[in-house]
Order: C-alpha cells, then structure tokens, then sequence
C-alpha cells in the first residue's frame, strides 16, 4: 500500500491542480492518432483516467494497454488515501479507476462514491484468489465495488547484527518496541492509523477500537515510546534499514523483496530480517474501484480486467514486488519466490490479524487529535 | 493603453494563482464540513497541540533568523569592502547552490548528518564518539539556516553597497572609532536590508514543513506540519485552512514591519 516516494511539493501541485479546476496528467502521446482511430470504430470513448499510489504500477503496463485498447491513459499518482479522498469527493477531476485501500473503500462506499462494477466485463475475475475476495468483504460485504490489486501485512524489519550488538534479542511482539535498550533505534511508521496499530494490538487490542479509554491508552503508550523512536517515517523505513541506520523498523511485507535483493547485492555484513508480531498486525489490500461520477466507466472496467491477466498482474507483481491476490500470476513465479514467506506469508498464519475499517468521521477525528498530541509532546 | 496590456498576464496570473488561492482558504477557514459560517478552525489554534508547535516554530524561526543575521552581516560587510567585481562573483558563488532543488539541498544533510552519515563517519574515522545530529531541533534550526541564508546575505549586503564610502569616511575624520562608526553609521543606515533580511527568513521558516520532516524524522511537530498533516492526512481542509489564516497574521504583522522600516524598498533582494 505504501510504496510511494516522497514529495510535499507533489501534493501542492495535486492540489493547485483542483484549486483552478484543471486537472492535467501525464498523458501518453505515443500514437495518438491512431489509437483515435481504433477506437471511434469500436465505438466508445477514448480516454481513461486512472488515479493510483506513486510507483504503484509497472509502466509498461500502461503502454501495453494503450496499444492493445487504443485507450489513452491518463495516470496521476497520489500518495496517501487521505490524500486522494477529498479529490474524488470534489469531483473537480473526474477519475475512472482508483485504487485505494480497505478502510477508504469503505468509506468511499458509505459516503455513495463508488459505482457497482459490472463483473461481466471483467472476464479474469476468477484470476483473483476467492481467499481474498472473501477478506475484502470486510469493507466490501457483497463484492460489487472492488476487485483486489495489492496486499500485505505490516510487521517488524531487524538488523540481526544490530540487535546482537545491542544484546538484545530479536523481536517477536510489538511489546519489543517498547524496549528501552533500543533506545534511538526504532523506526516507527508516520501515519495515525498504522501507528495506533501497533499501540493498541500491543495491549491485545481491536486496531479498531472506538473506545476511548482504549485510544488513550493507546496513545500514552506512543507518548511514552517517542523517546526510543530515532524517526517517524514511511517510505524512508526500507532506506534507513538497508542503510544500517536503525535497528528496528515497522514496514509493510510488500517492501521485503526490494530489500533482500539489495542486501544481497550490497554485499552488507548484517541480514535484515522480516516478522509478523505474535498480537496480530494490519492485513491491507489495496483494490480497484470505480467511482460513481466515472465518465469512462467502460473503459475502466477494461482496465481493471487487463491488470487481473495472469501476465501482467505478474509484471506489476515484479515491478512494485508487493504480494498479488492474483492466483493465475502466483503460478508463474519462481517455485522460491512462492515460498517466500515474507513476500507471501500463510494466510493460516494470519490469525490474529485484522482489516482496518472506516469508523467514521467523528471517530477519524479523534484518532487524528490524539496522534498530534504524540507528535507535539 | 499598450502598458495596460503588457500588465495582463501578470494580472492573470495573480487572480489565477494567488487571489483565487487566497479567498478559498478564506473561505474554507470560514466554514465547517457541511458549509455553515465558523471561527471554529481559526480558534483551534488554542489548542494546546496547536499553541505548542505554533510555539515550538516561533522559537526556531527566530532562533534561525538571529543565526541568519549573525552569519550574514559580517559576510555582508567583506562582500561589500572588496569592491564590486570581487563581491558579486562571491555573491554568484553564493547563489549557485540555489539552483539546485531545495528538496535536494535538504536531503543532503541527511546524508551529512545521520547516525551512518559522512559526519559521524569523519568521527569515527579520527576514533571521537559518534554524536546524535539528526531528529534534533538542531539540525531542524540547521537546515533552516542553510536554507534560507542567502535570503539574509543579499538584502544585507544590497543595502550596504549602497552606503557611500564617503559617509564613513567622515566619521572617521570626525574621530569616530571603529565600534562607533559601526554602531552610528554601519548599522542605522542598513536597517531597512536587516529588516526585509529577518522577514524573508523569518517567514518561510515559521511556516516549513520541509525541513522539519526530513531533519526532525517528524518526531517535532511545527506549525507548518500540523497544517501540512490537515490536509494531506487528516483530510480536513477546513481546519487546515483556518491555522493558515492564523499563520498569515504573523505574515501580515512582518509586512507591516517592512512597510515602516524599509520604504523606499532599499532592502530588497535582487
């Protein structure tokens, strides 16, 4: 879900763009014309707006299907759901596919911004692993919204090496980052949501809560790990790790791959290693919607069916290396990639594990107060 | 008439990109979520999370701003006493980094300043314990100076260019000494570049956000990352509105400081 790269000035430009009512992208030029032509036989509209996570996708993808379809692309990147909400909310930009995570669809879907989508076009529907189409029903209870893209688990990176410096023994739990041996080493994530997480699976916990007492508690215990935290951050976690900055680091399974290739070819003197916290953690799948003021809701429907192909949802799968639900492309990959168990955990491992929900704005809110009485403590 | 034309892009683009902008902040700091008229976002800035970092951004903008000053008067003055050609070729090589992106710029001091970083490198390197640099309100105080010095330098060392040297001259004929020369002449005459200096780094980095995620690894909250946090993840434009209306009085009291001090505009950077 959050393999995106950081740039503050992008969300200033996103949001000008809304500001003056004109929302431009990277439109592709390759063949235009010809791609017009191809597509005022078939009948339909010739354009297809697609708003997704930075480096959410693999480029060429994009090209293949602009020339197979002769539908041209506009793709613009956003990088947080929150972000991307009010965009589509506002409606100043009309998007046709959208691909935001559990908790969002959710509220897209209560708020009445999704369109149903018509699963007879897509006709690779059944590429999708029934596994999680039944885990996606926690936001999406019948199916008709969404169809998955992406999923994963958060957990805790370590530096073996680090840690045997340190003493201190590998972690298990997210209690183990309360420890205060590791004092400037933790690396947390810098979101609400994702660090209440941690907080309230720590004490056993719903990361759902709504409970008041439970929040509080939740956020006295953030309050009282800050001083052992070197850095709230998101996408820097992966840099920082395989850079040795830090010993340990809350992350999202889907960056494991990407860092046990570069430790590998880094030729680095310590191993970074990947576990799921025995209280349970956040199990995220970022899916593929359509929301309701779409124009091209055809060719959207197309889109959707061109990613869940076998090859290229094996292509995506390589490029953004986050697990795919897509069963079909699951078969093509390397037997040790299959059994790679921090890319693609068990699903019976999952026990205690848990979807994030909407809770609703009010709730939202109050999320929001507590963690800005963390960060300004 | 044909200058009235040539105004009109310019004109364009200020409906366009500043008094547009500016009236939907208005608005939405004005309003709740379902439209209704409130002060309720422009108050919140009494919150206590609110007070603390707007605080916490007062304390390092102005503690940047008098590095800022410190650094750059004496630097002004050298500038100035080496004449025209050699000073500005120094100016340009003061500049040249500025090309470069001010994200970039940032970045690199992470570089310079982690626990892996070139710095602490060095250190081990000559066997001298490491030091914990980065995600200190010093390195966030750091970064701002770095940042914004060459807004202090050249309205500074614009308005001392254009002190004659004969007026110094003459108060040195009249006995005055160094210090006093300095205290009579030097500093009442380049008051209106210190005060348009202060302004310019006083105001963005009472409202970065920048530099304070990337060098305070977000554990300092400042004012700038609240707003910034509102709208990016809070998904509340209103509010984030309503502490950028707060945030543009301390904009509007600088102006205002400017227009009493510096009005002929001597003190302006380029």
């Amino acid at each position: 879900m959050k393999k995106r790269f950081f740039a503050g000035g992008l969300t200033i430009m996103v949001m000008a763009a809304v500001l003056v009512g004109c929302g431009g992208g990277a439109a592709d030029p390759v063949g235009e014309g010809e791609k017009e032509n191809k597509s005022a036989e078939a009948g339909g509209s010739d354009e297809l707006y697609v708003y997704n996570w930075g480096e959410y996708i693999d480029e060429d993808v994009i090209t293949q299907f602009e020339e197979e379809t002769g539908i041209r692309v506009i793709y613009d990147p956003f990088e947080t759901n929150e972000e991307m909400y009010p965009i589509i909310e506002a409606g100043a930009v009309t998007y046709d596919a959208v691909c935001p995570s559990d908790y969002m669809i959710q509220k897209m879907i209560e708020n009445d911004l999704l369109a149903e989508i018509n699963f007879d076009n897509i006709s690779n529907k059944d590429q999708i692993d029934p596994a999680y189409m039944e885990m996606s029903k926690a936001f999406d209870p019948e199916n008709k919204f969404s169809v998955p893209y992406c999923w994963g688990t958060v957990g805790i990176l370590y530096n073996t090496k680090r840690l045997e410096e340190l003493g201190v023994e590998p972690p298990a739990k997210w209690a183990d980052l309360w420890d205060e041996r590791l004092s400037g080493e933790i690396l947390m994530q810098d979101s609400v949501r994702d660090a209440f997480m941690v907080a309230l699976k720590k004490d056993g916990f719903s990361m759902n809560s709504e409970d008041e007492g439970e929040l509080r508690q939740a956020k006295d215990a953030l309050i009282s790990q800050k001083p052992l935290v070197q850095a709230y951050v998101i996408d820097q976690v992966r840099d920082k790790m395989i850079g040795g900055e830090a010993a340990v680091g809350v992350i999202y399974s889907g960056e494991m791959l990407y860092i046990q290739e570069e430790v590998a070819s880094l030729g680095l003197d310590y191993t970074l290693e990947y576990v799921l916290p025995e209280e349970g953690t956040n199990l995220w799948l970022d899916c593929w919607v359509i929301p309701k003021n779409a124009k091209n809701k055809e060719n959207a429907e197309k889109w959707i069916d061109f990613l869940c192909r076998p090859e290229i949802a094996k292509a995506n799968f390589e490029y953004i290396t986050y697990p795919t639900p897509n069963r079909g492309a699951f078969e093509l990959l390397d037997e040790d990639l299959q059994n790679n168990k921090s890319v693609f955990p068990d699903i019976d491992s999952l026990v205690n594990c848990e979807v994030f929900r909407y809770l609703g704005d009010e709730v939202d809110s109050v999320y929001n107060d507590l963690w800005k009485e963390v960060k300004s403590n | 008439m044909s200058k009235k034309l040539l105004a009109a892009p310019y004109l364009i683009w200020m409906a366009g990109f500043i008094v547009i902008p500016l009236a939907l902040i208005v608005y939405y700091g004005l309003t709740d979520r379902n439209g209704a008229f409130t002060v309720a976002n422009v108050m919140s800035i009494a919150a206590p999370e609110h007070i603390k970092a707007l605080r916490l951004s007062l304390g390092l903008s102005l503690a940047s701003t008098v590095v800022c000053l410190l650094l750059a008067y004496p630097l002004a003055m050298i500038l100035r006493n080496r004449g025209i050609g050699r000073g500005s070729f120094i100016v340009f090589i003061f500049i040249l980094p500025m090309w470069m992106n001010f994200l970039l710029r940032t970045m690199a001091w992470q570089t310079l300043l982690e626990k892996n970083g070139v710095i602490n490198g060095l250190l081990s390197f000559l066997h001298l314990p490491g030091q914990n640099l980065i995600n200190t309100s010093g390195a966030i105080i750091l970064g701002m100076v770095y940042n914004f010095l060459p807004f202090m330098v050249l309205p500074v060392y614009n308005v001392l260019c254009k002190i004659d040297d004969d007026t110094i001259n003459a108060a040195r004929d009249l006995g005055a000494n160094g210090l006093q020369t300095f205290l009579r002449v030097w500093l009442p005459l380049s008051v209106p570049g210190i005060i348009s200096g202060i302004t310019m780094v006083f105001v963005p980095a009472l409202t970065t956000f920048v530099i304070s995620n990337l060098l305070g690894g977000s554990k300092i909250l400042l004012i700038g990352n609240v707003i910034e946090q509102e709208f990016t993840r809070g998904s509340n434009w209103h509010l984030g509105s309503g502490l950028s209306l707060v945030l543009m009085i301390f904009i509007l009291i600088s102006m205002a400081v400017i227009a009493k001090y510096d009005k002929n505009g001597e003190g302006s950077a380029f």
